[in-house]
């Protein structure tokens, strides 16, 4: 950029500026006043503009918002982005909110500059680019932070999905719930495993009642951790097979002759105590 | 040459396995164990590999092929003290050692061992 951009000291000089922008959106009808009332508005429209002018002045007319000197109005951005996220904006709302800016600055830019056509050209061109970016940038928060919560999510479904639980002594329960992918796999074999180690576990229950579906797949990587078990030495018995999931294995030809299958975990638990020589009672009385 | 020593305990052998194994080690510690099995008439074999920490496809397959020349010779073999992540590994190249007994240590596998003796009932009882 050749010359000093005048866009500072043009917002600095019409005090009516904000007071416009506000009425502009406002009125707009894209401004969604089920999520957003008046003064934040307000608020966060005075806290933008004047982070722009400081950023704008310190930057000394440079337009190009990824320098340091733009770091505060991009940390308010962010914040802004996240917190509107937070209360169901939509990206493209974020951004407008940058956006809507444009109208009212031009039309001062344009009474201040309306007889040089070409400083007028250059300081649009200027404001455009900054503002286009800015809100370019809200998107992107906006995206990331998204990302992030899936990102989360997914391992905190991992992790609350795959409970081994200690029945009774030296009987472990594996309730799965969803379906079994690779990764989620090997996260129930590694969590079993070392539940057999810290209990000492000789039988471990794999219940598949909340398995929506039985593929080859999913039927081989059953066998996997039955298999691993084995070589910690406990023995496993798979529990919760619907009729449906019993037709589905023998229609595939999936081989389950080496394990032992229940149809409830009530059939594997009363299996399992019998294997550990232990007994259920009633007591009279 | 290093060798892994085997101890006989009655009518059992109990082998662990406290350093890295390596294929030579592997090899020699086949030829002893059969020595020995045939030589002590023994009736059974642990194998405690609680310290290994890396196990890969040939000493998975030299575990099963000793299982099975100890049956050759009527001995049962347990595998006890396997660490889950060499559990894991072992399934997922296929070797999830069949035939082969296990127990999670070695107190568990001696009392496999006494119960399989014990329903074989040849004669010589365990203490």
């Amino acid at each position: 950029m050749s010359t000093k951009s005048r866009i500072p000291e043009i917002i600095g000089r019409y005090s009516d500026l904000l007071p416009e922008w506000m009425e502009n959106q406002l009125a707009a009808v894209t401004l969604r006043r089920d999520l957003i009332n008046e003064p934040e508005l307000r608020e966060q429209s005075r806290q933008f503009l004047n982070l722009l002018t400081a950023s704008l002045s310190s930057a000394n007319g440079d337009t190009e918002p990824s320098g340091p000197t733009w770091r505060e109005t991009r940390d308010f951005l962010a914040d802004m982005s996240r917190s509107r996220a937070r209360q169901g904006f939509t990206p493209s709302e974020t951004a407008t909110f940058v956006f809507s800016l444009k109208q009212p600055l031009f039309d001062r830019l344009r009474r201040e500059l309306g007889r040089d056509a070409d400083a007028l050209a250059q300081e649009i061109w200027n404001g455009t680019v900054l503002l286009d970016k800015l809100g370019l940038f809200t998107t992107e928060v906006f995206q990331k932070g998204r990302e992030e919560v899936i990102a989360r999510q997914q391992q905190e479904v991992l992790e609350l999905s795959t409970p081994v639980v200690e029945l009774w002594e030296g009987i472990l329960a594996v309730p799965l719930i969803g379906t079994l992918d690779s990764a989620r796999t090997q996260v129930v074999m590694e969590n079993l495993l070392q539940k057999i180690v810290d209990t000492g576990a000789t039988i471990a229950i794999i219940d598949i009642t909340g398995v929506p579906t039985v593929d080859t797949l999913v039927a081989q990587h059953l066998l996997k951790t039955v298999a691993a078990a084995r070589l910690m030495g406990a023995e496993c018995i798979v529990s919760g097979i619907r009729p449906q999931i019993a037709q589905t294995i023998v229609h595939l030809g999936v081989e389950l002759n080496d394990v032992i299958t229940k149809a409830t975990l009530a059939d594997a638990f009363a299996v399992a105590l019998r294997r550990s020589g232990l007994g259920v009672a009633r007591t009279t009385g | 040459m290093e060798r892994i020593p085997i101890l006989k305990m009655g009518e059992c052998l109990l082998v662990s396995i406290q350093v890295d194994m390596h294929d030579r080690l592997a090899m020699t510690l086949q030829d002893d164990l059969t020595t020995r099995i045939a030589e002590t008439r023994a009736h059974g074999v642990l194998i405690d590999i609680s310290a290994l920490e890396i196990v890969d496809s040939f000493i998975g397959r030299m575990l099963g092929n000793i299982a099975s020349m100890a049956r050759v010779l009527d001995a049962q073999t347990v595998v006890v003290g396997m660490r889950p992540a060499v559990a894991i590994t072992l399934v997922e190249l296929g070797l999830s050692l069949p035939g082969v007994s296990t127990a999670l240590n070695v107190e568990k596998g001696m009392d496999v061992i006494r119960s399989a003796l014990a329903s074989r009932g040849n004669g010589r009882s365990p203490t």
